[in-house]
């Protein structure tokens, strides 16, 4: 069953085509993987599924429903998660008051709240920063936070815009064994430059080249796919 | 000691020793001080905007003015007491704040303090314009016997300390409980950082409004009240200056925080005080202490507190 799916989406920025027509679907439960080289509209692509920015033009259906004019909140409030490329905590507050404003739209009470940030805050092995000002941690740790506060929200989709940038060998490793730890709860939808994190999590990669879908298939189809090669893996 | 049971304690603390202060102040100070609680209610409100969720109001006098002008016309035309006359004030005041956060609300920064201000000044200009009925710039007295409130005369100054008391220690607690819940920890959020909070699914213009309307709505009951303690109804409540200057008690203060509108108020209310006995130049006074806390204390006396010694201050 398709989770989600775009007909025709475009997006032009002042005459630059961002976005081109993009049909893309994503079956509910699979992990499927956005590359392509820079510019290719991957970030584009994704905040137009979330509503961050609206098309020029196009159609998003989620879970059946065409959703292509609410705004971005309530997008999020039907079970999308996004989690942002470019770190975007809330840097003044401590990394506990970061996710607890993530779980509060799913769980109420403070005592429930505490629990669901502290679980969440586990399965990135933050924890024991919980007391910590955000702005304060290490780059990969802000990483991290953003994926925790895109966890907590037990999202039906989850987003991810580049979550590994920035992130140790091992903490790489811990995020594949997370993503797949997810995979019987949640569709995830994972731009990704690390092509050993997308060969071992992704069930099927999308590659968008020019705003455009140049491929899709299993990750050992798109290993071999010849033009895939040419535009972004290389021949080495 | 949990931070909640120090925020409990420190605050009532604050109330305590106002309530004792009543019985040992001087009259003169006395007076000053029931003046500085009403008008630290404006700045509790002002705060609520600007110190939480990021909105920066050069309008504030429309709201305080509404609240003033709401109470006052309703005694002066429809013959109202105070109590229902406070009503009078706070409805105008949610109303003109509903009205004006639907429609300045869609702006944001530079914009958003050029249309609160345009907007504050056509408030000002209306109540000249109206001149008949509010009597304009002249303004209009609310004689002692229309501030007689279920046999308490409000222009007694005991009763006017502890009316003035009363609203402060409401307002204070209604901050207090607002900044701790859920709903004012998404105000914090989205003047954090707007952009994250929408994408976590609040719906930011909404919460945006709501703060507006409280905002706005503790401004007026502390123009009403201030209306009614003092006994005067005028233009120049409603004038720039009045907007201002609840934009410089939370800044001396200390933005976003509880305790910073009241001391701020507090200090600066002093400060003009004082200079006032030594030097007609009292404004050179207060503007070099201006410069030096902006300084040296750029978050307030109350956020350097806060960030420097008791990071747990709400």
């Amino acid at each position: 069953m398709t989770l989600l799916s775009t007909r025709a989406m475009t997006k032009n920025f002042a005459g630059l085509t961002a976005v081109n027509a993009v049909d893309f679907d994503l079956p509910k439960g699979e992990i499927r993987a956005l590359i392509g080289p820079n510019g290719a509209g991957k970030t584009t692509f994704v905040s137009l599924l979330c509503g961050r920015i609206e098309p020029t033009s196009g159609t998003v259906e989620f879970d059946g429903a065409d959703i292509s004019h609410l705004p971005a909140h309530k997008r999020i409030n039907l079970g999308m998660a996004y989690t942002f490329q470019i770190t975007s905590v809330f840097a003044r507050l401590s990394v506990f008051e970061n996710v607890a404003l993530a779980a509060r739209k799913r769980v109420h009470g403070t005592a429930q709240v505490a629990q669901a940030v502290h679980a969440a805050l586990d399965q990135v092995d933050l924890n024991d920063r919980a007391e910590q000002i955000a702005g304060d941690l290490s780059y990969g740790h802000q990483r991290l936070l953003e994926i925790a506060m895109g966890l907590v929200q037990r999202p039906r989709l989850l987003i991810l815009d580049e979550p590994t940038q920035g992130l140790t060998d091992s903490e790489i490793d811990a995020f594949k064994a997370l993503v797949r730890g997810l995979k019987d709860t949640t569709t995830i939808l994972l731009i990704e430059h690390n092509m050993s994190v997308v060969m071992e999590t992704a069930d099927r990669i999308t590659v968008l080249n020019f705003g455009e879908i140049l491929a899709e298939g299993t990750p050992t189809e798109i290993h071999a796919d010849a033009r895939v090669q040419a535009a972004y893996l290389g021949t080495g | 000691m949990s931070d909640r049971q120090k925020t409990v304690l420190l605050h009532g603390g604050l109330l305590a020793l106002l309530l004792g202060l009543q019985f040992v102040l001087p009259a003169y100070h006395h007076g000053n001080l029931a003046r500085i609680m009403v008008l630290a209610v404006y700045a509790m409100g002002y705060n609520i905007m600007f110190g939480y969720t990021g909105l920066l109001s050069l309008g504030h006098a429309l709201f305080f003015a509404a609240g003033m002008y709401g109470m006052g016309m309703s005694v002066q035309l429809l013959g109202a007491t105070p109590a229902p006359a406070m009503i009078g004030g706070l409805i105008a005041g949610a109303v003109v704040a509903a009205a004006l956060g639907a429609l300045a609300l869609r702006t944001a920064d530079v914009a958003f303090m050029i249309v609160t201000l345009m907007f504050a000044q056509a408030g000002y200009l209306a109540v000249l314009y109206f001149g008949s009925v509010t009597r304009g710039d002249e303004g209009f007295v609310i004689q002692q016997a229309q501030r007689m409130m279920m046999g308490i005369d409000l222009s007694d100054a005991t009763n006017r300390y502890f009316a003035a008391f009363i609203l402060f220690a409401l307002c204070l607690i209604a901050v207090l409980w607002l900044v701790q819940s859920p709903f004012g920890k998404v105000l914090v959020a989205i003047r954090e950082n707007e952009e994250r909070a929408r994408m976590l699914g609040y719906d930011v213009f909404r919460h945006k409004l709501i703060a507006v309307i409280l905002s706005g709505t503790m401004s007026a009951a502390a123009g009403a009240a201030y209306g009614l303690l003092f006994g005067y109804v005028g233009a120049t409540f409603a004038s720039v200056q009045y907007s201002i200057f609840p934009l410089l008690w939370v800044l001396l203060g200390g933005a976003g925080t509880a305790l910073g509108p009241f001391i701020g108020t507090l200090f600066m209310f002093y400060l003009i005080d004082l200079s006032s006995n030594v030097t007609s130049a009292y404004m050179l006074i207060a503007g070099v202490a201006l410069v030096v806390l902006t300084l040296f204390a750029p978050q307030g006396l109350i956020g350097e507190v806060r960030s420097r010694i008791w990071r747990w201050l709400p």
